[in-house]
């Protein structure tokens, strides 16, 4: 087991000082494909809520920071392999992500809808606003088992590798026949397109898309929370055991999230979470 | 290296090895029709229709098999007119477009293929079906086209391998092929290595068979 541990972290070392400008640099991976978290403006540069937070975290971290794009299935793998040091891709703590990273404190509350075309026989689907599954009881027994009744038999897509494709596959709202895609733009598409009788992602993605887009994209059912949907976004960060408590690495890693969560505490003191959240977002989404 | 997830994963994926062999089989199926129907096309001394199969054959070849794909997929799904049409019930299914495209795809290669294989066959050949008195259709049939699938074999080959590993991109438009229930896995367990050594492995295997078929086929049809 040790000498595992000290051929990785000297296989880790390699590759960091080789790879980066100098090893102080917080390189932070993000998608760019999931606004208004992060997206890319139209000539290429990384954009949204997500991006102009990490650059202020790194702020008042003092340290210099290097936004780098990642595709979402490869996210938490290229972070275990040192790739880059912290990811803010929307990723809500979830227990299952527990199981291989670690989170800093959240940063910004997620709350996921479903989506219909307009039209749809599911719209004027009758449950709360807003259930939250982490409290279970009966009102949210009562919306899970209309959500179940409406979806039967139905085509509902989602993003690969996310809380919602998780909580569709759970069980909890009956067998649905589940499509999973690679981009929440193919999602979007394939929605608008007819292919998906409804889809399931955080409900700014869809408002978002309809209002760029101009497509009768509308949110159907309560908004989602807790339970499989996590407990809000943060900083996703590796175990400082996965290089050894005690290595060089693992004591960098602990320290960097000592550090994030210090920098989450002074955004939202300032009030910096909340201006950004309600800049991207159009409401105060900050936790 | 976790070796029980590679135990879990593999019989998954195993089952998922039956959607890509029907997404092979039926490709190739109607490929090979396809491939043969603009073969004689390009043989055509009318240059409008040789020219036609000669643009088919040059787009489908010159394009990367993702942007061919994506087309068909998204691409025509953003035109509103043709889901008002009977088309959308074959577009609207993601199987139906990655056979469409890959069929497509491997038609123009096989199209190639065999248009080369014809054009090897020697004059001499068909003057002597001639000189028998034979028709056209059965020289075509009973001599050219034998000898044609002969000529043709290790290229066809090949372009099965290639076929085979183009597949994969199946995945890209949600099907759960080996490659999409690969992708699956990792979602959720986060171990890349593990599982796309199984798939892997099962792709090299499937191409192992294929390889000997072939093999068995160009000694069972030589002249020797």
């Amino acid at each position: 087991m040790k000498l595992k541990k000290i051929i990785l972290s000297v296989f880790a070392s390699l590759f960091l000082f080789s790879s980066t400008l100098s090893a102080d640099t917080i390189r932070i991976a993000t998608e760019g494909a999931y606004p208004p978290w992060n997206s890319k403006s139209e000539d290429g540069k990384l954009i949204g809520f997500e991006v102009e937070l990490a650059n202020w975290l790194c702020i008042y971290m003092e340290r210099d920071c290097k936004i780098v794009e990642q595709d979402w299935d490869g996210m938490i793998p290229a972070l275990r392999m040192r790739k880059y040091d912290a990811i803010m891709a929307g990723m809500s703590i979830t227990d299952e992500r527990k199981k291989v990273i670690t989170f800093s404190q959240g940063y910004a509350d997620e709350v996921a809808s479903l989506a219909v075309m307009k039209g749809s026989d599911l719209e004027g689907m009758s449950t709360p606003e807003g259930i939250n599954l982490s409290l279970g009881g009966k009102d949210v027994k009562a919306a899970l088992k209309t959500i179940t009744g409406a979806l039967a038999g139905k085509t509902v897509c989602t993003q690969t590798g996310t809380i919602h494709q998780n909580f569709l596959e759970s069980g909890d709202v009956g067998s649905v026949d589940v499509r999973t895609y690679k981009t929440q733009d193919e999602v979007n598409l394939d929605l608008s397109a007819g292919r998906c009788d409804a889809a399931l992602a955080a409900a700014v993605a869809f408002t978002d898309y309809a209002e760029k887009s101009g497509k009768a994209v509308v949110l159907v059912g309560p908004t989602f929370s807790g339970g499989h949907f996590g407990n809000g976004v943060g900083v996703g960060l590796r175990q400082e055991a996965q290089f050894g408590s005690d290595s060089a690495l693992g004591k960098r890693d602990a320290q960097l999230l000592k550090d994030f969560n210090k920098a989450i505490d002074k955004a939202r003191s300032t009030g910096k979470i909340s201006e950004l959240a309600t800049k991207w977002f159009g409401f105060d989404a900050s936790m | 290296m976790d070796l029980e997830l590679i135990i879990t994963s593999f019989p998954k994926l195993l089952n998922a090895t039956v959607v890509t062999l029907k997404l092979l089989s039926a490709s190739l199926f109607f490929g090979l029709f396809l491939g043969l129907f603009f073969a004689i096309l390009r043989l055509n001394k009318n240059k409008l229709i040789s020219g036609f199969a000669y643009v088919y054959s040059y787009v489908f070849r010159g394009t990367p098999l993702l942007v061919q794909i994506f087309i068909i997929y998204f691409g025509l799904g953003q035109i509103e007119y043709l889901r008002t049409t009977f088309l959308w019930v074959i577009l609207k299914e993601p199987y139906w477009c990655a056979i469409i495209a890959f069929s497509l795809n491997t038609g123009a290669y096989t199209s190639e293929i065999l248009r080369s294989a014809f054009e090897t066959i020697k004059p001499g050949i068909i003057e002597a079906g001639r000189s028998l008195g034979l028709n056209k259709i059965f020289i075509f049939t009973k001599i050219q086209i034998p000898i044609a699938i002969k000529q043709s074999l290790p290229a066809y080959g090949n372009e099965i391998i290639l076929m085979l590993k183009g597949t994969s991109l199946a995945s890209t438009v949600t099907l759960l092929d080996i490659t999409g229930v690969a992708k699956f896995i990792i979602s959720t367990t986060f171990r890349p290595i593990e599982v796309f050594i199984v798939a892997g492995s099962i792709y090299l295997f499937i191409t192992f068979l294929i390889h000997n078929i072939i093999k068995y086929l160009e000694k069972k049809y030589s002249y020797q």
